[in-house]
């Protein structure tokens, strides 16, 4: 800078974050942008707790004999993680963060339909994040994140009453979040903004919502079931009485299998918007790829029994199971011949939201692909319930759900803080975090084809090996996310400040200021042109539709 | 749900609640006669005719201006039939109990 | 979706529009269609949670017929079809309350409103005196229940299962408490109508909270309407 030119202390825009100052603001907000963050932080501490058990686990697995911890402990820490990571961070992560703060600016809107429905929401999930806390605290469950009965209702010591009821709770925060997505979609849109210009996430984030509400209620009636037996004996899925412990599976997998596509589909919807932005291209096939999510909303509900294949289940049902288990298969390889082929010819960057975009697409593949391994009856016994269903899951829920979100946090970025995050710490980072992820679950998958149980404490000497390996790995991964929780604080202080659309991409929210004001849009704006329309953009044909005054 | 008045809903709704009240004492009724298998049936088919009526007529589904509504009743009950039929595919293929 | 006027009214003040309009919306009538929308909704995640519990009675019915059969004989039809008229008549009013709204007849709004009440306590009593039988009966499930010697309805040299008839009081009991428990809430829902009905504040253009409780209501009836002849009526014919 000369010398001559005058320090000027720029003049400090109004946006959602300086608006109002105070705990109550923030607590007693309605603005969907606030709310996001209030979830943001909530869910980002729940990380830290299922992450904390997922160390533990770790450490217990360095070496062959049970020796960091009892058996009956190791229980706990298995399923405290896995409830932890399911209910209170994978559910709600990207639809009540990203989902909250984006689809209303996405389609033009000042807010959800529903503002105050929507706090709601976050005060339910705060509210059952104190009772599963509580729970951990004072004891914790070690029925598995399942819940399996009888050992659920009749057998556990440990506060499975609690633990249910927390989980009951925040499926109502789920509910309420996808009712609000499903209302605001159809009633809220601007003028022009039809079905077929809405941005991909938003269709995915749609696909979603019917998930979360025609799902979520099953496993709410289903808990109360196992709340009431343990609570007063009630005996349904109590076999002494005659009840069918199956009973209890079907009604817990009608929803749980449903809930993984609930924990991917916005995943989904966040790599369609990256990718089309880092390749500056349409999305290849937008027709296909938004029907694919809604099809992988409808065929997830058909395809629960097949984690109940040797469950005792009969034979007829479990080929009727895995026949459906491949059809869904089938939307989510469509989505990614998609995506493949937007990159085809694209101009492609390879900013960090592209490296998880890419980070997703292949370990999504590969988590799918493993999914119809277990999809196949013959493969399903000899790997059910060993380390290569636990790769299986977590390549989709780790190596796809999470590297979207993280992918979706960094895009976003500059446009929820206002801030540009450090591009270089955020390549290394997403570089350490795919390393890390591929090193600490590939042996997984050998560990469960060779034998190795889940949900053991203790193994033969032989398996030591890859356990070692795969406790490395999780250290790296575990690096991996820490960097950006640092950078990104760091950034809100120092980091540079962002204009209102750092990456030129396509979609209404980058018409907005970043950050964006509370009521996101001065005048209701009106669209008269395409989704992704990069070719427009970047040869600047299309005129600047100013909708910020 | 437009609220210019109707020019009488009165005739349908209290000729509705007649309907209702029929169809309770006629569930009642029949259900002291030996039809078998068929009580059940009966028993259902007159329950779902009273909860149309309600539907349609109390909740104003039917000349709903938005066809979305009926689109949101026709998939909850679609995915609640998918639960029972896909349950049964196990329960009655089981050859024991 | 919103049409051109919908951006002339973006800069709107309070005289042009009714004090409910809540400041993200257009115009009233897309509040109204989207409260409208997201109650069916709720509904629908309703009909999915007491789905369960009908799949549940479904597969047990199924396998312990008779059991089932002799159970739910010893459970009051006359009582279970007086509740229905009950709710019927209930649902009634709540229609005749709405209708008052429209047509801007305060006492016809009021008197529905209070009469829905009474139905929906009616109700609660009379299922409270079920419930009292039932424990009376040693039909409770848990430590103290009893059920021996009775017979299978159409096959008198038979008793009944006692483990079994426990597992149909179980979804008795959870089924009915639960639609009770929506009971409870419907009415909590429409104290607080009644009283925003007193104070005035409905009029034929806007009484939405009216519809939507309405729904609410009519919805805990059709449960009821299902409730009643699978738990009452399974097995009654001599």
């Amino acid at each position: 800078m000369s010398m001559a030119t005058p320090i000027v202390t720029p003049v400090e825009r109004e946006d959602y974050l300086n608006k109002e100052y105070g705990v109550a603001s923030w607590l007693l907000t309605t603005d969907h942008k606030r709310i996001a963050l209030l979830y943001l932080i909530s869910i980002t501490f729940f990380f830290f707790i299922g992450g904390f058990f997922a160390l533990l686990i770790r450490l217990e697995l360095l070496t062959p004999a049970g020796d960091l911890v009892q058996a009956d402990t190791y229980n706990k820490l298995f399923t405290m993680h896995g409830q932890v990571m399911v209910f209170f961070f994978l559910i709600p992560s990207i639809p009540a963060v990203l989902g909250n703060f984006l689809i209303p600016m996405m389609i033009g809107a000042k807010d959800l339909a529903f503002p105050r429905i929507n706090l709601l929401s976050w005060y339910l999930y705060i509210i059952a994040g104190i009772m599963m806390l509580h729970c951990i605290l004072t004891g914790g469950v070690d029925t598995g994140w399942t819940f399996y009965t009888p050992f659920s209702t009749a057998f556990s010591n440990t506060k499975v009453i609690e633990a249910g009821l927390a989980i009951f709770v925040s499926g109502f925060s789920s509910i309420l979040t996808g009712l609000n997505f499903v209302v605001t979609i159809h009633r809220m849109r601007a003028p022009g903004m039809t079905w077929s210009r809405l941005p991909l996430f938003v269709w995915s984030h749609y696909a979603t919502s019917i998930i979360q509400i025609l799902g979520t209620p099953v496993i709410a009636i289903t808990l109360v079931l196992v709340v009431a037996e343990r609570a007063l004996h009630l005996g349904i899925f109590d076999p002494k009485l005659g009840g069918d412990p199956l009973l209890f599976q079907h009604l817990f997998w009608f929803y749980s299998h449903p809930a993984v596509y609930i924990m991917i589909l916005p995943s989904m919807g966040v790599v369609s918007e990256v990718i089309a932005c880092f390749s500056r291209k349409r999305i290849f096939g937008y027709h296909f790829v938004a029907l694919s999510s809604l099809a992988i909303a409808v065929f997830g509900f058909l395809v629960w029994a097949h984690h109940m294949f040797v469950a005792g289940i009969s034979v007829y049902a479990a080929l009727v199971f895995s026949l459906l288990s491949y059809s869904v298969a089938v939307p989510s390889a469509v989505k990614v011949f998609n995506w493949t082929a937007t990159l085809y010819k694209g101009s492609i960057h390879y900013d960090a939201p592209m490296l998880y975009a890419f980070g997703f697409l292949g370990l999504f593949t590969m988590g799918g692909l493993t999914g119809l391994f277990l999809a196949a009856l013959g493969i399903d016994v000899h790997v059910t319930d060993t380390y290569f269903v636990v790769a299986h899951f977590h390549y989709i829920m780790v190596g796809g759900a999470l590297m979207g979100y993280l992918g979706g946090l960094h895009f976003w970025w500059p446009k929820i803080s206002g801030r540009l995050y450090p591009e270089g710490w955020a390549r290394l980072a997403a570089l350490i975090v795919f390393v890390g992820f591929n090193l600490t679950f590939f042996p997984q998958f050998i560990l469960g084809y060779v034998g190795m149980p889940r949900r053991y404490y203790q193994y033969p000497g032989e398996f030591q090996v890859l356990n070692v390996m795969s406790t490395a790995g999780a250290t790296v991964l575990g690096i991996g996310y820490l960097l950006p929780m640092i950078y990104f604080l760091w950034s809100m202080r120092y980091g540079k400040p962002a204009p209102d659309n750092p990456w030129k991409a396509a979609g209404l929210e980058w018409q907005t200021q970043s950050p964006p004001t509370t009521f996101n849009f001065e005048k209701e704006p009106v669209v008269t042109w395409e989704a992704y329309n990069y070719d427009e953009i970047d040869t600047g044909h299309k005129e600047e539709v100013k909708v910020v005054g | 749900m437009s609220d210019h008045a109707k020019s009488s809903p009165l005739k349908s709704y209290f000729g509705v609640w007649i309907a209702l009240l029929v169809g309770t004492y006629l569930t009642y009724a029949v259900a002291k006669l030996d039809l078998g298998p068929y009580n059940a049936a009966v028993a259902l088919i007159i329950a779902t005719t009273k909860a149309l009526l309600v539907a349609l007529f109390f909740m104003h589904l039917k000349g709903a201006s938005e066809k979305l509504l009926k689109v949101v009743v026709i998939s909850t009950i679609f995915f609640l039939f998918i639960l029972v039929a896909l349950s049964m595919a196990d329960y009655a293929t089981r050859w024991y109990s | 979706m919103s049409d051109s006027q919908a951006t002339a009214q973006t800069s709107v003040h309070e005289d042009l529009h009714s004090p409910a309009l809540l400041h993200h919306f257009a115009t009233e009538e897309q509040q109204r269609n989207a409260s409208s929308f997201g109650m069916w909704i709720f509904l629908g995640t309703e009909v999915m949670f007491f789905g369960g519990l009908f799949v549940s009675y479904l597969i047990y019915r199924l396998w312990y017929f008779g059991d089932f059969g002799a159970a739910s004989k010893s459970i009051d039809a006359g009582l279970g079809a007086t509740n229905t008229a009950v709710l019927i008549c209930s649902s009634l009013t709540v229609v005749l309350a709405i209708w008052g709204a429209q047509i801007a007849n305060r006492k016809l709004m009021i008197g529905s409103l209070i009469l829905t009440m009474l139905f929906g306590l009616a109700f609660l009593g009379i299922k409270g005196k079920e419930y009292k039988d039932k424990f009376e009966e040693h039909h409770v499930p848990g430590a103290s229940f009893s059920f021996e010697k009775v017979p299978i309805p159409g096959h008198p040299d038979q008793y009944a299962n006692p483990r079994h008839a426990q597992i149909f009081f179980a979804l008795y009991f959870v089924m009915t408490g639960l639609h009770a428990l929506h009971m409870v809430v419907g009415l909590g829902i429409f104290t607080w109508l009644l009283i925003m009905a007193w104070k005035g504040r409905f009029t034929p253009e806007y009484h939405t909270p009216l519809e939507i409780g309405g729904l609410y209501w009519h919805f805990v009836d059709i449960i009821w309407i299902y409730l009643f002849p699978l738990l009452y009526l399974i097995d009654r014919h001599p």
